[in-house]
């Protein structure tokens, strides 16, 4: 049992990971695609804070009396890397919004092979 | 008991990214990526990372959610039928997934004390940035001014995706029947409400954008916090009047505004004899110097980051519009 809490955040981590990239590689529809890529993206956020938790730690503000504290690094990493996400994610959903615009429809296997409709 | 938690809202999570991978009705798939968020964002408080749960919770559950649901808008909401085989897509991932999870036993054990990455940088960053820097909130310390530069980086690169979707979509006004049925106008309770929680929602990321050096918060998540309260508004109320309040002119100036406040600081500092970004010289104490220094850039981020979040919204929000969904 201590085994697998161990790793249990790990494991869903991978999980999450794995259910992202599912959903990259087999849908058809771009929108679905870039939640996935999201999906992604918060299992390595994830990934990051389960590392930097200390069992017994709190969170990284000074308190009178508190001697354990959870590693402050992955946080910041973490924290710039979520708005950044959000900024890229718009870039990708309105290259969607023109591939809607050119080709009329945003389903993948409908426009691959339509290169010459711009 | 923490563990128990920690269990069980992992739990939800993977049931939650498995359903998402099923559905077909897109809206749904966007409601649950709205869900999924928030329950990471429980995970990070559970994980004492309360700055990055916050930032989840306003993003990924708040502007992400408004995002995809603008894209749904104009792409429609379901997706097709899949002709592919989905066979091999299931290999690729099962091979891989099991590789990583082969790999995570070589991982240190998780929450223990001892780990490789609480050895090296993270106990000086414990240890003296309530003394060097002189803030209780260490991620806002490292964050602003041992890691300034990469703060600054990613600063930039919120803007820089602003100019892609604005160049990428631009944002349309309607120079016709200005009083458009946009927004939600039958809905007199949505407007009382709306106008009663706006101002509560701003003076509230006026308090994140401030005390973030003492308690979690500080730009990023004022910024997106603010946003979400011109979004609400321009929601219920319409774009058009939206864009009377805050044009997308004025967005625009703003958020290369925050930039340069940013990368101003660094040349005063550089000014005033030190190097770029290096707060110590800005007073003649330096933990003063350092208090000026922080308070000055995460104002920066804060306005960048509103500005260019308001103004993907505003792209977006134009064209949906602009096809007369109903």
């Amino acid at each position: 049992m201590n085994h697998v809490l161990d790793y249990y955040n790990y494991w869903i981590v991978v999980f999450l990971m794995m259910s992202g990239f599912y959903i990259v590689i087999s849908a058809n529809n771009l929108v679905k695609k870039i939640v996935g890529l999201n999906i992604f993206q918060t299992s390595v956020f994830m990934l990051y804070i389960s590392m930097g938790k200390v069992s017994g730690g709190t969170a990284p503000i000074v308190v009178e009396g508190v001697t354990q504290y959870s590693n402050p690094l992955p946080h910041v990493l973490i924290l710039t890397a979520i708005v950044v996400g959000v900024a890229t994610t718009a870039v990708g959903l309105s290259l969607i919004v023109r591939i809607k615009r050119a080709y009329g429809t945003v389903e993948e296997n409908e426009f691959e092979n339509k290169d010459d409709a711009i | 008991m923490a563990e128990f938690i920690d269990l069980v809202l992992l739990a939800m999570l993977a049931i939650t990214a498995l359903r998402i991978i099923f559905l077909k009705d897109l809206f749904a798939v966007v409601m649950l990526f709205g869900i999924y968020s928030f329950l990471s964002a429980l995970i990070f408080v559970s994980l004492d990372a309360v700055d990055v749960a916050f930032t989840e919770a306003s993003v990924g559950a708040g502007i992400s959610t408004v995002l995809m649901l603008g894209t749904l808008a104009l792409t429609g909401r379901t997706e097709k039928e899949n002709q592919h085989s989905s066979l091999l897509p299931l290999v690729v991932v099962v091979v891989t997934g099991a590789a990583l999870i082969y790999g995570t036993l070589d991982m240190p054990p998780f929450g223990a004390a001892d780990n490789p990455i609480h050895e090296h940088v993270a106990p000086r960053y414990i240890e003296e940035s309530p003394k060097e820097v002189g803030l209780p909130n260490m991620v806002t310390s490292v964050l602003a001014s041992y890691r300034g530069f990469d703060t600054m980086g990613e600063t930039v690169v919120v803007f820089s995706a602003a100019i892609g979707v604005l160049s990428l979509l631009g944002v349309r006004r309607r120079k016709e029947n200005e009083s458009a049925e946009s927004g939600l106008m039958e809905h007199r309770v949505l407007h009382v409400i709306a106008k009663l929680v706006i101002p509560m929602i701003i003076l509230f990321a006026l308090y994140v954008q401030f005390h973030g050096d003492f308690g979690p918060g500080g730009g990023f998540q004022a910024g997106v916090i603010a946003a979400a309260a011109f979004i609400l508004y321009s929601l219920v109320f319409g774009l058009p009047r939206a864009f009377a309040v805050v044009s997308p002119t004025v967005l625009r100036y703003l958020a290369a505004f925050g930039v340069l406040l940013y990368a101003g600081v660094g040349v005063v500092s550089m000014l005033k004899g030190g190097h770029f970004l290096d707060y110590n010289v800005l007073a003649a104490n330096p933990i003063s110097g350092q208090h000026y220094g922080i308070i000055i850039i995460e104002l920066g981020v804060g306005i960048t980051v509103f500005a260019v979040m308001l103004s993907i919204f505003y792209a977006f929000g134009s064209q949906a519009e602009r096809s007369d969904i109903k």
